[in-house]
């Protein structure tokens, strides 16, 4: 199959790690990954933030970079920035304009990790291999805009040497959402305190999300407390392999 | 209570101080997370309770779609049940329909039944400086009265105290407005609410004028309907003689027989119960039952304001069951009254600044008190939407003035965003400098840094990786060559 | 006031102004897939497990018994003084050891005043429905339930409720009730939970609630 990348604005710049596990993992699995070199931004930012005349420029230089790349999927390594391409999108546009039908035309083929791996590449066990201990956050947006469900359970059951632990107060937000985290500060650094000790009870190594910026916020609240817990992309856990372990 | 909520400092400042007060912390945790259990349980009971919030919300869309019809039809039932309807464009002028109605009856004091509409107005401190006492006698309602406090849920308006708070304030304050609270008093909730009952019984079987809200008006029989638990609104809708009740124009319902829908709806999502032990229906008055002079004042106050908003309107549908505030994580932190009015939490920050408009820095605030994780929209029981609204009252605030500095910056990001060669410059500047990010940000990346470390800068963005396994494939190195190697480039999260 | 009817109705017209003008309220589609009932278990027995549940006595005795079982739980209660409404049943106090004070019928006589009502030891009356799946009893001022304020001041509520009154939700209660009379719908003995969200029974409304289901 052929699957387009889109990598993500702060995946490219802050996370390539993901967008090589991303890449290493299709390509294991016999797939063509093709990366659009125009893409930037999803415009999730302006959007959210309320610029939404800026998070349409951007919306529309997304679908212009992906119209034309003749791929049966598009796959976001981010919940968010995928459920801002199929939510939002359509809603920024006018109706019956071009971006109107192109990202309507875009919008259904556009996948997180966990959906392209399950739903339409139908596999769970990508044959990875992680021996850690490894807790999972659902993010808000992959929980309750994708509704992901078990979709990333079901990938990690199937990881060799990976034991999971249950998160508990897993479906509360970390804390992060966007920029929220500097406009509320003390907020959303005691939802990420509270995020941050539940983790630790797990006892894990790892903490895994479907979402970068999320783990950006969980992984600095870690690291400044010293909980000694690492954060981990879904996609980097099952590119790992025996082989070719990743490093944490 | 809502003239003295203006002027309260923005949400971020408010909500700082309610952080670092560990007690009051402890008790909003404990109390929502209480609650949280009990709506889950409850609503989980109800297999078709997807289809039950899909008709709660498209009921409330057609009431609202149609609204100017409802009111009339609701005056005209009502009218002719023999109750008088009155009309009030804001709380200047409800608060002076109350006044005069409660003049007229030479009567000095007033039984309250709790309502969201009459805090609102600021009702009790119109009555006062007309000389009328207002007593409030929803137990929580008591406590936050008796202690000149401030209401911080819709439901449980004190639910930032704890017990031992609440016997403090009892004890101290009780005697001053009655009946005084009983010698040895202690903290246990049977005992404070013994000592409630007897502090108002009196009231109770005495008061000759009552005000109420209502939970909903059905335009189709002029009825009012309340809900509650104590049994205080029994007592104020029942024995009085003269009730007046102010009723928001969006508590409209067609018909008596939608309401097997938001009897379903609003006390599983409100208390977590099946049913909450006590709901009043009337129509009118009753002649030989209850009050004979019964009076409903219709109440605008922003209300077509917001309706005219087509994406704001839906915060209309609310039937101030407060399921978003209890399951909102900010809420849980920020407490009720870092959002400077009687509606707090999540329908607060879209309700606000619709009713109040977005000029004052509290209400521009109020669209960012949320990190849009969607759990309000989930569990509210007429699907408003919430986090889309939040989405357009920023953009509203956005365009506003006082975000210049900020529509500027995002405006340089979308140039940046916007091209990906741009980009591409910014990230091989951003890791060109990599060794040379501060630990501590300055402006409003203190805000990210004060409590949480940066993210290292990878030594190359993605995009050159990729330029470089794009060669190596095409030489033939074979799918995945340069993917191949499994270490990490970029540092720590 | 007429102007402010006048202002706030033209009001919400302006704001409407994107509804079609052909547009009648019937025109907004309410999807009513819901359930009529929940099928949660047989009546009696979910309105006996739910009105426990809430706090409420419950006993369950044959019709023919229930004078017998009035008279046992006014005993067992120790009332000596009861309001009842003017037209309940001779039979429920047939062998009641308490002294029976009846509000006078509507328009016939003063009725019982809150001071009188507030004396008694507690009130027995009937309800118009009873609602299986919430523990709810509504009255309505019909038949054996008397005015509002009769459930209300006295501090015990003995309601008696027939088998045939009882149905399994809410939308079936809602569809056998009109609003032209004033309702009580009560699911237990009064409660508050605005103290730390627990919930305590007995506040303001009658602190015992008792009900017996003749079957």
């Amino acid at each position: 199959m052929r699957i387009a990348l889109f990598i993500t604005c702060v995946n490219d710049t802050l996370y390539p790690d993901t967008g090589r596990a991303v890449v290493r993992l299709l390509e294991r699995l016999g797939h063509e990954v093709v990366f659009p070199e125009a893409q930037t931004c999803c415009g999730q930012m302006h959007y959210n933030t309320g610029y939404r005349r800026d998070a349409q420029r951007l919306a529309i230089r997304f679908v212009t970079a992906f119209a034309g790349t003749g791929a049966d999927a598009v796959l976001a390594p981010s919940a968010s920035c995928a459920a801002m391409i199929r939510d939002n999108h359509p809603r920024l546009a006018e109706e019956g304009s071009r971006l109107a039908r192109a990202a309507a035309e875009l919008a259904p083929r556009v996948y997180d990790l966990s959906e392209l791996l399950v739903d339409v590449l139908e596999v769970t066990d990508v044959g990875a291999y992680f021996p850690h201990t490894v807790t999972y956050h659902p993010t808000c947006h992959g929980l309750r805009l994708l509704r992901l469900g078990d979709r990333p359970y079901r990938l990690l059951r199937e990881v060799r040497g990976l034991e999971l632990k249950e998160l508990p107060g897993a479906e509360e937000c970390c804390g992060f959402g966007g920029t929220f985290a500097v406009k509320n500060p003390d907020v959303s650094a005691a939802m990420g305190t509270d995020k941050a000790r539940g983790i630790a009870s797990t006892g894990a190594e790892v903490v895994c999300a479907v979402d970068n910026s999320c783990l950006m916020h969980i992984g600095g609240t870690l690291r400044r407390e010293r909980a000694g817990v690492k954060t981990v992309h879904l996609a980097e856990i099952l590119a790992s392999t025996e082989q070719e372990p990743a490093r944490v | 209570m809502s003239g003295t909520f203006i002027g309260m400092p923005a949400f971020p400042a408010a909500a700082r101080r309610a952080v670092q007060d560990a007690q009051l912390r402890h008790n909003l945790r404990k109390a929502t997370h209480t609650i949280r259990g009990k709506r889950g349980e409850a609503v989980g009971e109800l297999d078709d309770w997807a289809e039950l919030r899909e008709a709660g919300r498209a009921i409330k869309d057609r009431t609202l779609r149609h609204l100017d019809r409802y009111l009339e039809q609701l005056e005209e039932r009502a009218t002719a049940a023999g109750a008088t309807v009155h009309w009030a464009a804001d709380a200047e002028e409800a608060n002076a329909i109350v006044t005069r109605l409660v003049r007229a009856t030479g009567e000095r004091e007033v039984v309250k039944v709790k309502s969201m509409a009459t805090q609102e107005i600021g009702l009790n401190e119109a009555l006062a400086r007309a000389g009328v006492t207002a007593y409030e006698t929803d137990l929580a309602e008591l406590i936050v009265q008796l202690s000149d406090d401030f209401p911080s849920h819709i439901l449980v308006p004190a639910i930032h105290r704890n017990r031992a708070e609440i016997r403090e304030i009892f004890v101290r304050r009780m005697a001053e407005w009655g009946v005084p609270a009983p010698e040895g008093l202690g903290d246990d909730p049977r005992e404070l609410a013994e000592a409630a009952r007897v502090h108002l019984r009196e009231k109770f079987l005495t008061a000759k004028v009552a005000v109420s809200g209502a939970n909903f008006a059905v335009a189709e029989t002029g009825s009012l309907v309340v809900l509650e638990s104590e049994g205080n609104g029994r007592m104020c809708l029942t024995l009085p003689e003269t009730l007046i009740s102010v009723v928001g124009i969006e508590k409209l319902v067609p018909t008596w027989a939608d309401l097997e829908v938001f009897m379903q709806l609003l006390p599983r999502s409100s208390t977590g119960e099946r049913m909450n032990p006590y709901s009043s229906v009337w129509t009118g008055a009753t002649p030989g039952d209850g009050p004979q002079d019964v009076h409903l004042v219709l109440l605008d106050n922003g209300r077509t304001d917001t309706l005219a908003d087509r994406v704001g309107r839906q915060a209309l549908r609310c039937i101030r069951c407060s399921a978003c505030l209890n399951i909102c994580p900010v809420y849980e932190r920020s407490g009720g009254h870092a959002y400077g009015s009687v509606y707090p939490g999540p329908i607060g920050a879209v309700l606000t600044p619709q009713l109040r408009g977005v000029q004052g820095p509290a209400e521009a605030s109020l669209p960012y008190a949320s990190s849009l994780c969607g759990a309000c929209y989930e569990v509210c029981p007429v699907a408003i939407d919430i986090p889309e609204i939040l989405v357009h009252l920023r953009e509203r605030v956005a365009s506003g003035p006082g975000h210049a500095a900020e529509r500027a910056a995002m405006s340089a990001a979308e140039a940046v965003l916007g091209d990906h060669r741009l980009l591409n410059m910014a990230q091989r500047a951003a890791s060109a400098a990599r060794g040379a990010v501060p630990r501590r940000l300055p402006g409003p990346g203190a805000g990210w840094t004060d409590t949480r470390d940066i993210p290292d800068i990878p030594p190359r963005p993605f995009r050159d990786w990729w330029r470089e396994h794009e060669k190596e494939r095409a030489r033939g190195d074979g799918p995945g060559a340069a993917g191949g190697r499994a270490d990490r480039e970029g540092g720590e999260r | 006031m007429t102007g402010s009817r006048e202002r706030i109705l033209a009001r919400v017209r302006a704001a409407l102004s994107d509804v079609p003008r052909g547009e009648a309220a019937e025109d907004v589609r309410v999807p009513r897939g819901y359930r009529r009932a929940h099928g949660q278990g047989p009546a009696l027995d979910l309105l006996a497990d739910r009105l426990e549940d809430y706090r409420a006595l419950v006993r369950r005795v044959p019709a023919a018994g229930v004078g017998e079982a009035v008279a046992e739980a006014l005993r067992r209660r120790g009332a000596s003084r009861v309001a009842a409404p003017d037209d309940a049943p001779e039979e429920w106090f047939a062998s009641c050891p308490a002294e029976v004070v009846r509000d006078a019928p509507l328009g016939e006589g003063p009725p019982l005043g809150v001071a009188e009502l507030d004396a008694v030891d507690g009130v027995v009356t009937g309800c118009s429905v009873a609602i299986a799946e919430t523990g709810t009893i509504v009255l309505d001022t019909g038949e054996h339930q008397g005015r509002r304020a009769l459930t209300l001041v006295p501090d015990y509520h003995l309601c008696v409720v027939r088998a045939g009154r009882v149905v399994d939700s809410v939308p079936e209660a809602v569809a056998r009730l009109s609003p032209a009379l004033p309702q009580t719908w009560i699911s237990g003995p009064s409660a508050t939970s605005d103290i730390e969200l627990q919930r305590v029974e007995g506040v303001h409304g009658p602190r015992t609630l008792e009900v017996l289901i003749a079957e």
